[in-house]
């Protein structure tokens, strides 16, 4: 075999296995437009007149929309707290290194993996002793701090790369630390702040198991929940409703992932990958 | 001015206050709790155990052959998880890591399994794929019946070959095994009997099974994977959402390798495999180290799509830690025993954790200029 045939050889297995990869998900998508009938037929239809019921009742004729701003709601909370804490962290350990610096750095690292199995009584009991538990608060509160070590090494190692002359100039010029930060540091950070948030927002967005143990109303829980309830047929015909509801909670992460490709490996590797 | 630089210095206080609230006052509390028989179902049962059987939940768990079985359900998924991840992942990342058309697409449409949120990949994969009437895959077995009978009389006809040659082979293992199982059982027995400790009755034990050779394969019509082989669907949706990690950080690893050294070893005459054994295999080591030991930490947690797919069922064949420690604190309310459990959930995490740094410190190192 000639290498331009095995190129295209190769190039057609690439394009084969990311079908077969991306298919459960697409397949999902194009049972949301079917007909409950039509959804559970066999062999499946792939020829069908699409309907947008499915999406009407599974959006506008259920609590879907309440949950949807539950997600929205903590996810955005989480992040302005979980900045609001690892911006001065990251400016301080970006442009003030000490000795212990990288040790810390390190430790911020580790207490992202911990388990979170192993603290779910404790916050239990605590959140249940607080008034947090079935309140967006408590979530939002952890979910900062399961981002905060994500944002302070992404925030840091962009802050590293930022010329240090501007900031000096800034200085010289008599800039005071807010100035320096909101007029000088902020704007060029932008793009790289975007990122990060993108990122932060997949982790909240998609974290399950803290969710559905400390909150399980509808005046809280964020979209995981609600999803976790398809887990048992709801009666034969739900599962094109179903597809457009579970359909529905993916897209923006799905859409934030794929705009955020290219940092999505320095964010899940801490920065060890760049 | 000296004034606000010492102020800078100390910017990075409240976030590492905060930090150490959230994260690190549970984990004491949860040491505490460890050392009580609280049970939620019985108010006012929050009390110190007392010195003298202080341990007794720690005792009560490593007594209990299910907690060998969680742990060992813990292991298999995770190493199962990061074998074949691994396989598949440095696969897909040596095909992206050539230029065509479309390799965008491509390696857009191979990221997409891993930001599906774990509880909606469970859904899906239980309620449109696996489902045993209508999924996608009793579809995908009747359209390639024929052909899925070929393999399966490939697979018979080879298991006949090697039954001859595996059957002295596994009469050696099985005596090692029990070996094992002796050794295993004077540990716990030792460890149990420790003055210390103050544990009641005799040290129960599960021993390891001996193996067997499989009777041949048949074809299913229709079956329920879950059902049929519990583990292996939740090794199946955690890998299918786990490749493309380990994809995007060697995909990263082999695009960081210099053109010039490829094009080197191509002149000094390296073929396909030799390039990649000698030459992209020790450049992606840290890649790798990286990659697996970051997917191991996070598997260990896995949780949303046993909670889905198979409720750490049928018993506890599919329950992991994460899952025993819901169970046991949500279902039985019982928070001493839950928070024992969840200390042996950090000690594994962390053992996985410390490796993890020391790769990362080694890294440092060896970037740091000289």
């Amino acid at each position: 075999m000639n290498s331009k045939a095995w190129g295209y050889f190769l190039t057609f297995i690439t394009f084969l296995i990311a079908f077969m990869m991306f298919f459960p998900i697409l397949y999902m998508a194009i049972t949301s437009f079917k007909t409950e009938q039509e959804a559970i037929s066999f062999p499946p239809s792939f020829i069908f007149e699409p309907t947008l019921q499915n999406w009407r009742d599974a959006i506008f004729d259920s609590p879907f929309p309440k949950y949807l701003l539950n997600t929205a709601s903590i996810t955005f909370f989480s992040t302005i707290l979980a900045l609001l804490f690892g911006l001065p962290t990251a400016y301080a350990m970006a442009y003030y290194p000490t000795k212990r610096t990288e040790g810390s750095m390190l430790w911020i690292m580790s207490t992202r993996m911990l388990p979170p199995a192993g603290v779910i009584v404790p916050l239990y009991v605590i959140f249940n002793n607080y008034g947090l538990l079935n309140t967006q608060t408590g979530l939002i509160i952890l979910y900062a701090a399961m981002n905060f070590p994500l944002i302070v090494w992404m925030m840091r190692s962009f802050m590293l790369e930022l010329p240090f002359d501007i900031i000096e100039a800034a200085r010289l010029d008599g800039a005071n630390l807010w100035q320096e930060f909101s007029k000088v540091i902020f704007p060029l950070l932008i793009p790289g702040l975007a990122a990060t948030s993108l990122l932060a927002l997949i982790f909240t967005w998609n974290e399950f198991f803290l969710a559905v143990n400390l909150t399980s109303t509808l005046e809280a829980a964020p979209l995981s929940v609600y999803v976790s309830t398809f887990k048992a047929a709801q009666g034969d015909l739900f599962i094109a409703k179903m597809s457009a509801a579970v359909t529905a909670s993916i897209i923006p992460v799905l859409i934030a992932g794929w705009v955020a490709q290219k940092q999505l490996v320095t964010g899940l590797t801490m920065g060890a990958v760049k | 001015m000296v004034e606000q630089t010492s102020l800078r210095k100390y910017l990075s206080a409240p976030g590492i206050l905060f930090l150490i609230i959230v994260t690190q006052i549970p984990f004491v509390v949860a040491i505490y709790f460890a050392f009580t028989n609280w049970n939620l179902l019985r108010p006012g049962s929050n009390q110190f155990l007392g010195w003298d059987r202080m341990w007794r939940n720690f005792t009560r768990i490593l007594n209990n052959p299910d907690f060998y079985t969680v742990l060992w359900n813990t292991i298999f998924l995770t190493i199962s998880v990061v074998v074949l991840t691994f396989i598949f992942g440095m696969a897909l990342a040596l095909l992206l890591n050539r230029p065509f058309p479309g390799r965008a697409l491509a390696r857009t449409l191979l990221i997409t399994p891993f930001l599906v949120m774990p509880v909606a990949a469970g859904v899906l994969w239980k309620n449109i794929v696996l489902e045993p009437t209508r999924g996608l895959l009793t579809y995908i077995m009747e359209a390639f019946a024929p052909v899925i009978q070929v393999g399966i009389n490939i697979l018979n006809a080879i298991g006949s070959v090697l039954t001859p040659i595996l059957k002295p082979i596994i009469a050696l293992i099985n005596p090692v095994i029990d070996l094992l199982n002796t050794g295993l059982f004077t540990v716990v027995t030792l460890f149990t009997s420790l003055p210390f400790i103050g544990i009641e009755g005799p040290a129960e034990f599960a021993p390891l099974a001996h193996l067997s050779l499989a009777e041949s394969f048949y074809l299913p019509t229709s079956f329920y994977l879950p059902e049929a082989f519990p583990m292996a669907s939740i090794i199946l949706i955690v890998t299918w959402q786990w490749t493309p990690f380990v994809m995007l950080i060697l995909l990263s690893g082999l695009q960081s390798l210099p053109d010039s050294t490829l094009e080197a070893a191509k002149i000094d005459g390296a073929g396909g495999f030799g390039m990649f054994r000698y030459i992209m295999l020790p450049h992606l080591k840290r890649f790798i180290e990286i990659a697996l030991l970051l997917e191991t930490i996070f598997i260990l947690n896995v949780f949303g799509i046993i909670f889905i797919v198979t409720t750490g069922g049928p018993s506890i064949n599919t329950t992991n830690l994460p899952y025993e420690i819901f169970k046991e604190a949500f279902s039985r309310w019982n928070v001493g025993r839950a928070s024992a459990y969840g200390i042996f959930a950090v000690i594994l995490a962390n053992i996985v954790i410390l490796l993890f740094l020391r790769v990362l410190g080694n890294q440092n190192e060896s970037e740091a200029p000289a």
